[in-house]
């Protein structure tokens, strides 16, 4: 820890990670009631890019269809909630184990495939998985569904937004926690030899099969606790949270992060959103409604990392040691 | 006659219209190196792939370790012993040397679903791998990433990371590839080493390694083994001296017998 401060880097995720832990109080502090709501969604934002960042930073495996995950812990949030189970000890689980067993699905399909088909048949599951959401009338069809926040009752109350907040940066600490042993685990070394090279990894004597869907059945888990804290985050679901787009925002806040990186998924999702955040006044300042179209800017931005600075913002504090 | 490590059957594999494996039966026995040699084009590497499992024969069976492993995919074989290397450097490049080989290790080291400990301070993974450094004299470099090493190291460590499972055959295809002189020879030596203790099943291009080392050799033209022998009655073979030896600009190498003694040496 006092090692980690030595760096630039460590400095930064340290201080990062601080301003992270007391956001409610700094947010209280200065009246910005706003900023928490904003800092809620980057947690769990995040929460879902370094479960993406697990497949695709380590794995090499684009997926492009992430948000489906998103969708899948959300409805099964709201669907109990709609049939009066408002209970998050039995919510949660629901929707973890439906997102973990749908990606076991999925991925037992889609891994028999590389490169660009894989992009394909992950966005088309995403797809599947959207259209479902939008025809299911029962919940809210393309409208969506305003749901009850999940209760554990005596322990937390999620409608408390400091509360809530808390347990998503606790979550978040926890995935980091788990990702920086995964990344140097047996089962991590697997899956970065396979992205390194399968066939190498394969005639060592690896079932690189097994090993990739393991990772994508645990990514899809975390993606779908990402999905149960943003339907509590706004109490409310729709098919919108599923949309190939947010898919596509989850790959460029990896890509634009760091892939690879314990902290890039992080990073990224603090740069999109605040970008995003700032981007849309300013541009709304014609009152034209041009704020909407403020990834005008952010796409630039992105080619700028792709061509020079390839390993995101993480590779800008310096080199990686491991 | 001690009952073959692994053997073929029949072995036929066509791509659209051209017989790349012709009704292949060869065999290699506990201990001996074995040779498969043949011009380019002879479909050596296709019979290699069958041999791994990367390609599945049209026909004919694979035995290996008493076991029909025809089926049986690549990953399955190398957990019986059957280790490769490969014609064209197949290393993981973003690893270290020693990570290479720990990796090599791991394969065999029972199932690799544990999440949390570092496996980079996993002293049953790092120190056979770094033995196996040692072997092939890589030791100096274990830290070096794979991609920053030289061609006849990567060919090293890829035999260190066929040798990691301890297993009974390695296939090693034309491990002098793009090797100088020098290293060529030091490499012989070390194969030599395990004469009598690995079956080896040879692919190469470099006649003097071939008829230094092989016990046996196999000549595979168009897809067909048209000869097996001791390289004495290779070299003797009229019909390999017309379809393959003969192509050589200068004869075969006379059997260098005072660098067959020293093997025996190293040996003993």
């Amino acid at each position: 820890m006092m090692a980690a401060l030595r760096t630039p880097r460590g400095l930064i995720t340290v201080l990062l990670l601080l301003i992270l832990a007391v956001l409610p109080l700094l947010t209280q502090a200065f009246d910005q009631r706003y900023l928490l709501s904003i800092g809620t969604r980057i947690v769990i934002w995040a929460i879902a890019a370094i479960s993406l960042n697990m497949i695709l930073g380590y794995g090499g495996m684009v997926s492009f269809g992430h948000a489906m995950f998103f969708g899948i812990g959300g409805y099964a949030v709201g669907i109990l909630a709609h049939h009066g189970i408002a209970s998050g000890w039995i919510q949660w689980p629901v929707g973890i184990v439906a997102a973990a067993l749908w990606a076991a699905v999925i991925g037992a399909l889609s891994l028999r495939t590389r490169g660009l088909y894989f992009i394909m048949i992950t966005l088309a599951f995403a797809q599947l998985v959207y259209y479902l959401g939008a025809g299911l009338e029962a919940y809210g069809g393309d409208d969506g569904l305003n749901i009850s926040r999940s209760r554990f009752a005596g322990l937390l109350d999620l409608r408390d937004k400091a509360s809530f907040y808390w347990l998503c940066f606790a979550l978040l600490c926890g995935i980091l926690w788990f990702c920086s042993r995964f990344a140097n685990s047996r089962f991590g070394l697997v899956i970065r030899g396979a992205k390194s090279n399968d066939l190498r990894m394969t005639a060592l004597g690896f079932p690189v099969f097994r090993y990739r869907l393991a990772a994508f059945v645990l990514s899809g888990a975390f993606g779908g606790l990402a999905g149960i804290l943003l339907a509590n985050e706004g109490a409310y679901i729709s098919p919108a949270m599923m949309s190939w787009v947010k898919s596509g925002d989850l790959i460029v806040i990896v890509v634009l992060g760091g892939m690879g990186t314990l902290f890039g998924p992080l990073y990224g999702a603090i740069a999109f959103f605040a970008l995003e955040e700032s981007m849309t006044p300013l541009l709304d300042l014609g009152r034209k409604g041009w704020g909407e179209y403020w990834q005008i800017v952010f796409g630039p931005m992105l080619v700028l990392v792709a061509l020079y600075a390839k390993g995101g913002i993480d590779s800008l504090f310096g080199r990686r040691h491991g | 006659m001690a009952e073959p490590l692994l053997s073929t059957d029949r072995l036929i594999k066509r791509f659209g219209g051209l017989l790349a494996t012709d009704s292949v039966s060869i065999d290699v026995r506990p201990g001996e190196i074995h040779a498969l040699i043949g011009p380019n084009g002879a479909g050596k590497t296709t019979l290699v792939g069958q041999l791994t499992g990367n390609l599945k024969p049209d026909s004919g069976t694979i035995h290996f370790a008493g076991r029909d492993v025809t089926r049986l995919p690549t990953h399955a074989r190398v957990r019986l012993g059957l280790a490769r290397s490969f014609q064209i450097t197949s290393v993981l490049r973003e690893f270290t040397a020693l990570d290479n080989v720990a990796l090599a290790v791991q394969a065999h080291a029972g199932h690799s679903f544990r999440f949390l400990a570092d496996a980079r301070r996993d002293e049953s993974l790092r120190r056979p791998a770094l033995q196996g450094l040692v072997e092939v004299g890589l030791a100096q470099r274990a830290d070096t990433l794979a991609s920053a090493l030289s061609h006849g190291e990567q060919r090293q460590l890829e035999i260190a990371m066929a040798l990691a499972g301890d297993p009974s055959l390695m296939l090693l295809d034309e491990p002098m590839a793009g090797m100088g002189a020098e290293e060529s020879q030091r490499l012989i030596g070390f194969l030599r080493g395990f004469k009598g203790k690995r079956a080896m099943l040879l692919i190469e291009h470099d006649m003097d390694a071939v008829f230094q080392l092989a016990d046996r050799i196999t000549v595979l033209v168009y897809g067909r083994a048209i000869a097996s022998g001791t390289p004495e009655e290779i070299r003797a073979n009229p019909d390999v001296r017309q379809a393959y030896l003969g192509e050589e600009d200068s004869p075969p190498p006379s059997y260098g017998g005072g660098r067959e003694g020293e093997g025996d040496a190293k040996d003993l």
